[in-house]
């Protein structure tokens, strides 16, 4: 069996960057274990522009994004390996996974790094009745045909959800000669970027319909068109709203999903709220020496703030495999006194981290969450058990955007009892 | 004087901007977090510009589309002609990022770059 010191399963943005950050931190024994024919993840299929104004100062695409961090793979020698499918993960760190080459091997680890995104909510969820006729696709399937095999997957379409990728193919399929009649989004408010509201539909006069969803699908071999219908505020439709639009393509825009089941497999605890681990201030999982980051962590809306979360996994991965045989060793949560929890409540739905050792945190931590709700000119608090300590006026949150509040270790450690943080909204 | 309200589209914040105009003359821009967002929205109500990517067909590499983007910001009547442009294409591999693929395309002043690397095979 081989031995690395971390192995990161996963070669998107996550992944190269903690491999990245790992490396600049002193570890030599690094391996990227990536499923794909190419590192980059899928950033390789995300053609569009905005990517980059946080991490190079400059705005990118996504293969460009990619291609920044591949480089920096190359340039720092780490190994990775490609086709690869990781089939198991266990907790003492062995993993399991197979290629064509090697056929089925195990690889042991002092730590791991998950990094393997997350995928789309297929139709399955979704509970559409009708039929099954060819002409569906989730959005980012759309995506990888156009942008990467060359194939228009269809002239007349509708989408469903007005996630950032079905924004972003709403405009894409556009430029390619589609006609994109409408977006119909099943919650009063968009899910996506605003940026994206504008650039995608309104510069190209395609109607956003709020409130509306897919209450029936027609055409037997291929799709022949869709009927929606308004929704009332428990999402039920309303009945003599119907409208039936024709169209040979729909596609789904409706979620993502953190893809855990190796986590799980494993025992890694998750949270019901974001489908992604349970993480303290490390990025750590309930099992020692095993971070996340990432979209399996929690689904992101910017790949900047990806790889600032996989440059703190990567450089705590380091940090846990340097202290090794140190029998009070900074990354161990035994003997040590208890965390301070951080709560979600009043319109935060989860925060990452949720716990905090403070005598092992950063100076700064960034805690990151998002908002059940559209709530308009309110405060995002944080309250140091009792006492209010962080207020920050914010003209307008929604759930399609997160937020963060960024803790500081001198602000703690002025609270040597503190047990719980709690971050909330509060209407003005 | 008149506002206008506009979102900024540079980057994923969204910043919501509010623009004093004194007839096609901008006064003052607001709500911006960025220079970026003073210079969008001064352009946004005049010439409002946009970057284009789009993809073009490779042969002989280890893909067989490569993304391309505008160099350059270009103006949003031109989007249509830039991308139909680009239909005309085919490369052949190899191609590099930054590779400059089609001069002054329709028009615009701005040349168009591949985004994405394409190995010959």
């Amino acid at each position: 069996m081989k031995n690395y010191d971390i192995v990161i399963i996963g070669g998107g943005p996550a992944g190269l960057a903690a491999a990245v950050s790992a490396k600049e931190n002193g570890i030599e024994s690094i391996l990227i274990l990536e499923r794909d024919k190419e590192l980059g993840g899928i950033l390789n299929q995300c053609i569009h522009n905005g990517f980059g104004l946080h991490t190079f100062k400059e705005e990118l695409t996504g293969p460009e994004y990619a291609g920044r961090f591949i480089e920096q793979v190359n340039e720092l020698q780490i190994e990775y390996k490609l086709h690869t499918m990781v089939m198991d993960i266990r907790a003492d760190k062995v993993i399991t996974a197979m290629n064509r080459e090697e056929g089925l091997f195990e690889i042991q680890a002092k730590a791991v790094i998950l990094a393997m995104g997350c995928r789309e909510r297929p139709r399955g969820a979704l509970n559409i009745p009708g039929y099954r006729p060819a002409g569906i696709f989730s959005a980012g399937t759309a995506q990888r045909l156009v942008n990467m095999e060359g194939y228009l997957p269809g002239r007349e379409v509708v989408i469903l959800g007005s996630g950032d990728i079905g924004l972003i193919m709403a405009r894409r399929m556009t430029l390619e000669g589609a006609k994109v009649k409408v977006v119909a989004e099943l919650m009063p408010y968009s899910g996506g970027l605003k940026r994206n509201i504008v650039q995608c539909l309104d510069d190209y006069g395609i109607p956003l319909k709020l409130s509306h969803t897919v209450v029936d699908i027609q055409g037997k071999e291929r799709l022949e068109g869709v009927t929606l219908a308004e929704v009332d505020g428990k999402g039920k439709p309303i009945s003599g709203t119907e409208e039936f639009y024709s169209c040979d393509t729909l596609l789904l825009s409706v979620g993502l999903i953190p893809e855990n089941e190796l986590s799980g497999g494993m025992g890694v605890e998750l949270n019901p709220v974001t489908s992604g681990p349970r993480v303290n201030e490390s990025l750590e999982t309930n099992i020692e020496g095993v971070f996340a980051c990432g979209n399996v962590l929690h689904v992101h809306d910017l790949v900047d703030f990806v790889s600032e979360e996989a440059k703190a996994a990567g450089k705590n991965a380091a940090m846990y495999v340097k202290s090794e045989g140190i029998t009070d060793r900074p990354a161990s949560d035994k003997g040590k006194k208890p965390c301070v929890r951080l709560k979600a409540t009043d319109g935060v739905r989860y925060t990452v981290p949720e716990t905090i050792h403070v005598d092992r945190m950063a100076d700064t931590l960034t805690v990151r969450f998002r908002v059940g709700g559209v709530y308009q000119n309110c405060f995002i608090s944080a309250y140091f058990d009792d006492e209010r300590v962080i207020h920050k006026k914010r003209p307008v949150v929604a759930p399609g955007e997160m937020e963060e509040i960024k803790l500081t270790k001198e602000q703690l450690e002025k609270y040597p009892d503190l047990e719980m943080i709690t971050v909330k909204i509060e209407e003005a | 004087m008149e506002e206008r309200n506009l979102i900024c589209i540079n980057c994923p914040m969204g910043c919501a901007l509010a623009v004093t105009m004194n007839g096609t003359e901008v006064v003052k821009v607001s709500g911006n977090t960025c220079k970026r967002g003073d210079i969008y929205a001064r352009k946004e109500v005049t010439n409002p510009t946009r970057i284009v990517t789009s993809t073009i067909r490779v042969t002989g590499g280890d893909e067989s589309m490569v993304s391309v983007k505008t160099k350059e910001d270009i103006p949003k009547g031109k989007i249509m002609d830039c991308v139909k442009a680009l239909k005309e294409v085919t490369l052949n591999a190899p191609v590099c990022i930054g590779e400059v693929i089609l001069e002054n395309v329709a028009d615009t002043g701005t040349d168009i770059v591949a985004t994405k690397n394409v190995r010959a095979v």
